[in-house]
């Protein structure tokens, strides 16, 4: 009986890559999860090395997981996935210090100023209220259709993109949007005084 | 800790959420084919457009004047790169550097363009566009780049452009070259100043276009 080592060198590692994303562009999920959870440490390092923000870093994980997604069909099994999934995790992290540095520019960080602003709408009673109202959101929302919740919870709740949310739930655009219309006009209905 | 914990959970519920149901994919062809594909209905058109163009005349200018064969070789082959160009640049792990491709051929387009307005200068006796054939030129490469950008843009969809301004403004190129190198058919003039900058603002003109236009459909693709 042969027994098989496993190939830990660098080429080994991406060879073994290449055979998972082959495996996931046929179809299988087992190999897909296993590939992504590889990845991970990968994409920090690569966003690490670029100068995100540790506080951000997960949000280059995240990106590049859908990126991975959506771009499966474009990988060639005969070039290296280490290599292929470098350039998308450089060109995320690239793309977020973009986003950081444009809000960065409309946005002012003054701790002082904003603890000594007076808010002239402040009630004490606010917060009771706000509680109240949470409850009941959740409870309306509770009420929705599944294909309503789930179009509201990444859209409005998770605030993800039409196309992000259309990866993950594996539906349309056009259909996430009308249910999310239906599920906000459902909401409104639910929400008003005397319901 | 609990944060890292949290990051984690929520790695691991996209992992699930993408894994799971994972529905085969079929795999994109190679961007030299994908180009060839493109280059073929281009080449359709061109075909068409002979049929109803005047060839012997388009025959004598060529052989009268070379720079007009550097001008057409050079606006055929800035067609081509920037296709091979567009196609690459639209995989996710493209290098920028892919878009440098068709500059040596657009070069070689302009400069041999440039020596024909010289010798419309020098030359007694050359037909030069007048503001009529000049605005009719301007309305054949705006006109046939829609559709040819249009095409080229649904194709390059198909794969996941993660710079869809360059990607929309090198297939911008690729159009406008072609529809430059076919108005060579319906061209019964020599290239003077004003017919090369209207032609140079037709180009500039579609390449902005889609830079700002189809790259925004690349990026609602993505």
């Amino acid at each position: 009986m042969t027994k098989t080592v496993p190939d830990d060198t660098a080429a080994g590692v991406d060879r073994r890559r290449s055979a998972f994303m082959a495996a996931a562009q046929a179809g299988d999920g087992a190999a897909y999860q296993a590939l992504l959870r590889e990845c991970i440490p990968v994409v920090k390092s690569v966003a690490r090395g670029r100068g995100v923000a540790a506080d951000r870093i997960d949000d280059v994980v995240q990106d590049v997981l859908l990126t991975i997604h959506r771009a499966r069909h474009t990988y060639d099994p005969s070039r290296s996935f280490t290599a292929w999934l470098c350039v998308i995790a450089d060109r995320r992290a690239i793309d977020l210090l973009r986003r950081t540095r444009r809000q960065d520019v409309r946005e002012v960080h003054a701790p002082l100023a904003f603890e000594s602003h007076v808010d002239q709408a402040a009630d004490p009673a606010l917060g009771i209220t706000h509680v109240d109202a949470t409850g009941t959101v959740a409870r309306a929302l509770a009420s929705l259709p599944m294909r309503q919740r789930e179009a509201v919870q990444h859209l409005v709740l998770e605030e993800r993109s039409l196309a992000d949310a259309a990866a993950l739930t594996r539906r349309t655009k056009g259909s996430l949007k009308v249910n999310l219309h239906r599920a906000l006009k459902a909401l409104r209905g639910k929400m008003e005084p005397g319901e | 800790m609990n944060t890292s914990s949290n990051t984690d959970s929520a790695h691991e519920r996209l992992i699930r959420d993408l894994a799971t149901d994972l529905i085969p994919v079929r795999r994109l062809q190679r961007p030299s084919v994908r180009a060839f594909s493109w280059l073929a209905i281009v080449a359709t058109t061109a075909v068409a457009l002979a049929l109803i163009a005047d060839l012997p005349a388009l025959e004598h200018r060529l052989t009268a004047t070379p720079d007009m064969w550097l001008a057409v070789t050079g606006s055929t082959a800035t067609a081509i790169l920037a296709a091979f160009a567009a196609f690459k640049l639209s995989l996710p792990d493209a290098r920028r550097a892919w878009a440098f491709l068709p500059l040596p051929a657009a070069l070689l387009w302009i400069v041999a363009s440039g020596v024909g307005c010289l010798r419309a200068w020098f030359v007694p006796g050359t037909h030069v566009a007048d503001l009529r054939e000049a605005r009719d030129c301007l309305i054949f490469i705006v006109g046939l780049s829609v559709p040819l950008s249009a095409l080229l843009i649904k194709m390059l969809r198909r794969a996941c452009p993660l710079q869809p301004g360059l990607t929309a403004a090198i297939a911008g190129l690729a159009a406008a070259a072609a529809a430059a190198t076919l108005l060579n058919f319906f061209h019964p003039f020599d290239a003077a100043a004003t017919d090369l900058a209207v032609h140079a603002f037709a180009v500039a003109l579609v390449i902005l276009a889609n830079r700002a236009f189809s790259g925004r459909l690349l990026v609602a693709n993505f």
